[in-house]
């Protein structure tokens, strides 16, 4: 069982947990992720690691509510426990000194790629930070990721905070400012899949190189059931294991789109037998 | 005397039997127990023993079912098998004991598997108190050969399948201090995500594992080594051996266009949603799995039979094996092929895939397959398919399952540096022991082998307790 230290809802339909998981603390590092199951009955679902305390013995989840086990899980309260984390799974985002990096986040995502700037800022880079949400409540780490950045930018989609518009608008004024020279020596970006791909439309043709964390369905979470597979560069890759982040320019989008939705009728029917059960 | 025939396994009838989960085999009644192991003639030198990975003293467990004394039999049995009522369920016993066993030569040989489930179930119900004391090693545990000199030691076993699994359990028997490393949240292996509950109920893989426990072994679940420890660091906490009995669990697909198209499932996915994660339950369990009408399953091992029976289960109207070679080369156990035939799957034999095709949703929805013929032996020794010219046609499907077989899974070898791997990316070992190239670390199983029986794999567990014993001994 791992206990729950601290819950808290810092943007609508995102909870954080600080969970206590010593061992995973120990030697969990950015990029990686762990793979929940909440109770005796629950599905197996993979989440990104945020944070860490080694000496607390904790790790820090970011949790976005959408299916039956993220909308149940915001229900949990401080001292409530999930049945089962392992991890870390997947391979650590890979961390040295760049020069500038820009850091493009969107959503939920933002939680997946602080440990990340947050790494790279501490061997040396520079850091350009743009950060999107659908509108000022639904902006997370805000504080956190400013802190770590050389240069900061938020949008939110229906302008009700900062700047009206997509993180793909800041990337593209950026690299209209900057001509003859790249804007940034790496880009990484995460998100919701439709932003990924953008983002990586647009840096490819400026032959930026781009990192994305891919997040397809995943049961075993050891490349033991493949149903994580991506083509990347016309090859199958295990996101697990091989995963999560690959070369943005490199993945065939459509086919992941697909294969996100080939359960979407299953999770809706999950979701209301939740809701019946609890009315 | 009239002699006595073969004692038949009743069974679920198929036609009810499609409709649900529940054991197929329904397992024999004390009479017949007893009829069918007076049919074993108790030779002096036994042959069915010499096919026996564990090396069960066969005809002594028979002859005490014979005379009724069944906590006898149960006893003889577990001395050697860690985990009889899973053995008794999905051993290949045709290819193993019974085959060689005398009686058949001129008729059917004793019904050693069905005897072997007897006795575990018989004991299940009746005699649990023949559980040794939980977490001791040291008090009155039953078959502990504990040496003073051995006492405390500690092993780790990275893998909670049969493999791992019977080499704690004789560990432990030894007086070894074992710790089980599992990446799932339930210890058992290809045994709880891979074999369905028709075949082997879960219930029983559980009891199987709580009487390892109560020999001592202690199990970690959620624990993958070599993300959350490494080897190195084991040995660093004070184990002296690690028995690394990871499986083979590492899909393999066909190569071939479309197949990543939605509901195209590797069997380990499709049997791991349905087993592991009862998706035949859902949604009162979380985690789903999509069956449509038209399920073709690719491959024809046990894993194949498996699938399809499985997808009749789950309420396909169609369930196709497609097989390159003819009937004669598909791998199943006989009774798993005449399980699903009595269950309505279909074959198509002589038969490959060369794309899948999907609609605009990415579903797939037609496999091109060509016929083949037989042509010269390969280095399988089985007959090579070659395609016919000419030959393609398609298959209507929406629902695919690949199961043409699995490679071990490169995560943990890959993370202990200078560990000799194979070309299949199996760990080499030396066959007797299991011993791999880095003193003290030792492997089994799947892993060792690629994929192949549950029984295999205990054997392998079992000889590399023992070389794990000789080994930690002759450090001390």
């Amino acid at each position: 069982m791992f206990k729950i230290i601290e819950k808290s809802t810092p943007s609508i339909k995102v909870n954080k947990f600080v969970i206590e998981a010593p061992e995973i603390a120990k030697k969990v590092l950015p990029g990686q992720f762990v793979i929940l199951r909440l109770d005796e009955k629950g599905e197996r679902i993979p989440i990104t690691v945020a944070d860490k305390d080694i000496e607390k013995g904790t790790i820090t989840l970011f949790i976005q509510e959408v299916g039956k086990t993220t909308t149940k899980m915001g229900t949990l309260k401080n001292g409530d426990s999930i049945l089962d984390i392992v991890g870390p799974l997947g391979v650590p985002s890979h961390i040295e000194n760049f020069g500038t990096v820009l850091c493009i986040a969107g959503g939920v995502g933002v939680a997946v790629i602080y440990p990340i700037a947050k790494a790279l800022k501490e061997k040396g880079n520079k850091i350009i930070s743009i950060l999107g949400a659908r509108s000022k409540d639904f902006m997370i780490l805000e504080n956190e990721i400013k802190k770590i950045s050389d240069e900061f930018y938020i949008t939110t989609d229906d302008g009700s905070y900062v700047q009206k518009g997509f993180v793909s608008d800041v990337l593209k004024k950026l690299i209209a400012q900057s001509p003859g020279k790249p804007v940034a020596d790496i880009v990484y970006a995460i998100g919701p899949v439709p932003m990924m791909r953008v983002i990586s439309d647009i840096t490819k043709q400026h032959n930026l190189k781009t990192i994305v964390s891919l997040n397809p369905i995943m049961v075993d979470g050891t490349g033991m059931c493949g149903a994580c597979r991506v083509s990347v560069g016309g090859v199958t890759k295990f996101a697990c294991v091989e995963g999560p982040d690959f070369d943005g320019h490199l993945v065939n989008w459509a086919e992941l789109v697909n294969r996100l939705c080939v359960f979407k009728t299953k999770e809706k029917e999950s979701l209301d037998h939740h809701c019946k059960l609890d009315k | 005397m009239e002699k006595i025939p073969r004692q038949k396994m009743p069974v679920q009838n198929p036609q009810e039997r499609v409709k649900n989960f529940s054991s197929v085999a329904l397992g024999y009644s004390e009479e017949q127990a007893i009829l069918e192991a007076k049919r074993c003639i108790q030779c002096k030198n036994p042959t069915c023993v010499k096919g026996c990975p564990v090396e069960i003293n066969i005809p002594g467990f028979i002859k005490e079912i014979a005379n009724k004394n069944f906590t006898a039999a149960a006893k003889i049995l577990k001395d050697k098998n860690n985990l009889p009522a899973v053995c008794g369920r999905v051993c290949p016993q045709e290819t193993q004991c019974e085959i060689k066993c005398v009686l058949s030569k001129k008729s059917d040989p004793v019904a050693i598997g069905r005897l072997e489930r007897f006795i575990a179930d018989w004991e299940r119900k009746n005699s649990p108190m023949s559980l040794p004391a939980k977490d001791s090693v040291e008090g009155d545990v039953p078959n502990l050969k504990s040496e003073i000199l051995n006492l405390r030691s500690k092993v780790a076993i990275l893998g909670s399948g049969p493999a791992g699994l019977t080499c704690a359990a004789d560990l432990a028997k030894l007086g070894y201090e074992v710790t089980i490393f599992e990446s799932l949240h339930t210890p058992g292996g290809v045994l709880m995500y891979g074999i369905p509950e028709f075949r082997l109920p879960k219930d029983i893989v559980h009891h199987e594992i709580d009487y390892i426990k109560s020999l001592g072994v202690k199990i970690k679940t959620n624990m993958l080594v070599g993300k959350i420890k490494t080897v190195k660091e084991l040995f660093d906490e004070g184990y002296k051996a690690i028995f690394i009995g990871t499986g083979a669990g590492l899909p393999q697909f066909l190569g071939i266009p479309g197949e990543n198209l939605n509901k195209i499932y590797s069997a380990n996915e499709f049997l791991t949603r349905v087993n592991l994660m009862k998706a035949y339950k859902f949604p009162e369990y979380d985690t789903p799995v999509n069956i449509g009408k038209r399920v073709a399953v690719f491959g024809a091992g046990n894993v194949a039979m498996d699938s399809a029976r499985v997808s009749l289960r789950l309420g396909a109207e169609e369930v196709f094996i497609v097989y390159r070679r003819s009937e004669k080369e598909m791998p199943a156990r006989l009774e798993e092929i005449e399980n699903a035939k009595e269950e309505g799957v279909k074959f198509h034999l002589l038969t490959a895939p060369i794309k899948f095709i999907g609609d605009e949703n990415n579903n797939v929805i037609k496999v091109e397959c060509l016929k083949m013929e037989l042509g010269e032996p390969d280095a399988s020794g089985r007959r090579r398919p070659v395609p016919i010219k000419g030959s393609e046609f398609t298959i209507d499907v929406d629902t695919v399952v690949i199961a043409i077989g699995q490679t071990p899974n490169p995560l943990l070898p890959k993370t202990i540096s200078d560990l000799k791997i194979g070309k299949h990316g199996n760990i080499i070992v030396d066959e007797v022991t299991g011993a791999t190239n880095i003193p003290g670390i030792y492997a089994g199983g799947d892993i060792a082998t690629g994929a192949a029986t549950v029984i295999d794999a205990m054997g392998a567990g079992k000889r590399a307790a023992r070389a794990i014993d000789e080994y930690v001994k002759s450090k001390k």
